[in-house]
């Protein structure tokens, strides 16, 4: 029999208001086992914690119930307290009384009867628990970085610089993400190159990281500390280890006119390229849906003219496999697309742009070499206006867009604003915004700046359409101020679409079982208090994937993202989780159904000897649970015909007791 | 048209702005005053209120401006706004609302059989003028 002692936490009136605490505890200190019975205000306080430990010594308990909040909040202060007097920490149980009772009750009489039911329950649990010991793993002491851009530079590079090895994976041919297709950077204006290649090259020199570019993840098993990582690498049909990107297979190839995707379609890459000159690794890839050679056979050219015999026409997508101690999500974003918003006549003129079109229209680097070009006929616009807000921050469900404000549009409007000005100051500028959301250091100076100093017209309103004509764009509008409807001729409209996450999220977090929202960002542990944590132990995030943010935010988390890593990756050992399935063999009757629910792949089945009654052996097929892997979620046990798969800590038995006590 | 100038009976101003608001379905506080509604606006010049001055104007309870107003009737019920706005706020069926309040009081019918003769030549399709008896009679 056990000597339980029972506590009841009054939370200062937060239980104490609609529980009679005194009650309870005297109810609870005549069931059975219960030696002890007590109800004091704050049991989390040292002077509680201090009166747990005393009791359990005095009183010689072998079991402890506290009555309090939900073990969400406290199980873990209660559990080491009675570690530390000398108490196996499973033979403490909680009974929650405040979020499931006091706070959900009014009325004193039923809050009390339903606090001793609950403690009741937690009773006949204690009743049958039984001592329970972690195991403990090993941590693989390497990281995965999913995604290149910034945030996963940022990363790789800090979580390297504390002596561990990373591997990037980056699903395009170079590292850089968006940021390399950037021209100037808020509200410094320094050019997005300058500052983000020197990070790129220190990533590619720095010996601890590995860069698996043009691959993506395909599969990710195990747990914290230890999962294994299947990466594919795309045929990229040029061997990176001979290629030394010299850049001659790509003036040589024939096929000229495929849709450059760095400068968004607006001007004409070969099959054989390499994305910008700064791309990290520096190496050619070929492009499998216009190669004529892998197409169609013909041509060969690149083969002919590479001087050291890099490129392979034979060359197949290989799968690596990898062990991880920890991951860290850095996917990244996209603008939306646009070809839903005929409003705007996005898709009927070459001249209304998104504002990345703009910046690779601005970037020295981009298909006009700097100087800002219409894309219909190569003049220089006179008039140009900004739409804020183009499918940010739309009613729940739209068809198109999306509920939340996606952030960085603000600033890099006042920028592109800003630029135009001061480049081609016979430009007028007009920038249509619903709100000016410009927090963040500096940053309302400087849309102050654009507005006092270049002279950008800032007005309170939305564009309604956009009607191309005449070599024109008709653009009507509304002046909330003045309240008039303006109609202006502009040359060239620029939309801030609307950012959302990159559409590989999804699948990475099926594959990662980390949680995301409605809007596909990966979801934090905490908002507050664990923002760079996904909720699955072992994931970190970065970026964008998390939520929509700018360049010095991605930075600070992805440096927060990697000192969690990093503190993952310090330890030794990480204690598992004692409340794992264990298999009675002695009941197992092989059926397997057990391990077809095992999400984590823990349960094999093994043939095992075993001596019968008759003192002859029989060899039968039986389940075996790999504690290591096991994350205690009990399916198993549901699924088990014969009983003989339960889960250490929720054993039938006790679950059934909780069952019977609540019925009493 | 009815005589424009004529005096409208006005229903009771508390009752009027709840029964907008319930015969049109709109929560005007779902509007985040971006204006793309007026933007879009092809009768705008014509109204003296606005598609987002409806909207504001009913969720302050300003109603009887609204209802003496000859925008009502301005209002071609094309749905631009209705389509365009970000937030779903629908403004047009609020156009509709204040409209309908006005008509429904006695002798308010903005259009009679009678008048019709005014308006109608060989040109003019069926469809508008149910139309015309469907908006501007209770």
């Amino acid at each position: 029999m056990q000597r339980i002692g029972v506590f009841v936490c009054h939370c200062g009136t937060n239980i104490a208001g609609t529980v009679d605490v005194s009650q309870v505890a005297e109810a609870l200190s005549h069931e059975p086992g219960v030696v002890y019975s007590k109800d004091y205000t704050y049991m989390c306080s040292a002077t509680g914690q201090g009166m747990l430990k005393d009791a359990i010594r005095d009183y010689n308990l072998t079991g402890v119930v506290i009555c309090s909040c939900s073990p969400r909040m406290h199980e873990n202060t209660f559990r080491k307290a009675a570690e530390q007097a000398g108490l196996n920490p499973f033979m403490l149980e909680i009974a929650n009384i405040r979020e499931q009772c006091s706070w959900v009750h009014k009325d004193m009489a039923i809050g009390t009867a339903k606090a001793i039911v609950l403690g009741r329950a937690a009773v006949a649990k204690v009743n049958l628990n039984a001592p329970l010991t972690s195991g403990e793993t090993a941590v693989t002491k390497r990281a995965l970085v999913i995604g290149g851009g910034i945030a996963g530079i940022q990363t790789a590079l800090d979580i390297a610089d504390a002596g561990f090895p990373v591997d990037i994976v980056e699903k395009k041919p170079t590292i850089g993400g968006k940021m390399a297709q950037l021209d100037k950077t808020f509200p410094t204006l320094d050019c997005a190159a300058c500052i983000l290649t020197p990070k790129m090259v220190e990533a590619q020199q720095n010996e601890n990281i590995t860069i698996y570019s043009y691959s993506e993840v395909e599969d990710v098993k195990g747990f914290v500390g230890n999962f294994d990582v299947k990466i594919r690498r795309k045929a990229r049909y040029v061997d990176e280890t001979k290629c030394t990107g010299c850049g001659l297979c790509t003036e040589k190839c024939p096929m000229k006119k495929v849709p450059n995707e760095f400068n968004l379609g607006m001007d004409s890459r070969h099959a054989v390229y390499i994305p910008f000159a700064q791309a990290v690794p520096k190496v050619a890839t070929i492009d499998p849906n216009y190669c004529l050679k892998l197409k169609s056979g013909k041509c060969g050219l690149c083969s002919k003219v590479c001087s050291v015999g890099a490129i392979d026409y034979t060359q197949k997508d290989e799968i690596i496999e990898e062990k991880y101690g920890a991951i860290v999500v850095a996917t990244g974003y996209n603008p939306i697309s646009l070809d839903k918003f005929d409003e705007f006549a996005y898709s009927k003129s070459k001249d209304v742009i998104s504002s990345l079109e703009l910046e690779r229209l601005m970037n020295a680097a981009g298909p006009t070499g700097g100087t800002l070009l219409r894309p219909s006929d190569g003049t220089h616009p006179h008039t140009v206006v900004f739409v804020q807000c183009v499918g940010s921050r739309c009613e729940a469900n739209a068809e198109k867009g999306k509920e939340y404000c996606s952030k960085i549009c603000c600033m890099y409007t006042a920028k592109h604003a800003m630029l135009i000005r001061d480049k081609y100051p016979d430009t007028d500028v007009y920038v249509f915004y619903i709100d000016v959301r410009t927090p963040g250091k500096n940053f309302d100076e400087f849309y102050r700046r654009a507005v006092e100093q270049y002279g950008v017209h800032y007005i309170k309103g939305m564009v309604g359409k956009v009607t191309p004509e005449d070599g024109k764009l008709k653009v009507q509008a509304s002046d909330l101020l003045d309240n008039r409807q303006l109609k202006i001729d502009a040359d060239m409209v620029v939309l801030a679409a609307a950012i959302e996450p990159d559409k590989s999220a999804r699948p990475l977090a099926t594959m990662l079982t980390a949680s995301m929202d409605t809007n596909d960002f990966f979801t934090e542990a905490h908002p507050k208090l664990r923002p760079v944590e996904s909720p699955t132990a072992g994931v970190f995030l970065s970026g964008v994937c998390q939520g929509p943010k700018d360049i010095p935010e991605t930075v600070a988390q992805a440096g927060a993202a990697a000192s969690k890593a990093i503190g993952l990756l310090c330890k030794d050992k990480l204690k598992n989780n004692a409340c794992v399935a264990e298999s009675n063999e002695m009941m197992c009757n092989g059926c397997s159904q057990c391990e077809k629910v095992c999400a984590y792949g823990a349960i094999t089945y093994v043939d095992k000897e075993f001596r019968m009654p008759d003192r002859t052996t029989q060899v039968r097929r039986v389940a075996s649970v790999n504690p290591a892997v096991c994350q205690g979620c009990g399916a198993c046990a549901s699924a088990c015909p014969s009983g003989a798969m339960d889960l250490k800590g929720f054993k039938n038995d006790q679950i059934l007791a909780e069952v019977d006590a609540l019925c009493r | 048209m009815a005589d424009e100038n004529k005096e409208l009976k006005m229903p009771d101003m508390n009752y009027a702005k709840d029964e907008i608001i319930r015969i049109s379905g709109v929560n005007p506080r779902k509007c985040m005053r971006c204006g793309k509604c007026s933007a879009t606006c092809p009768a705008y010049d014509e109204m003296e209120y606005h598609p987002h001055q409806f909207v504001y104007m009913v969720e302050t309870g300003e109603i009887e401006p609204l209802l003496k107003s000859k925008s009502l009737y301005k209002c071609l019920s094309c749905f631009a706004c209705i389509d365009r706005c970000p937030r779903g706020v629908e403004p047009e069926k609020l156009v509709e609302a204040v409209r309908l309040t006005v008509e429904r009081q006695q002798g308010n019918d903005h259009f009679t059989p009678d008048s019709l003769a005014e308006f109608y030549d060989d040109d003019m399709p069926q469809q508008a003028i149910v139309s015309a008896f469907r908006k501007y009679r209770k």
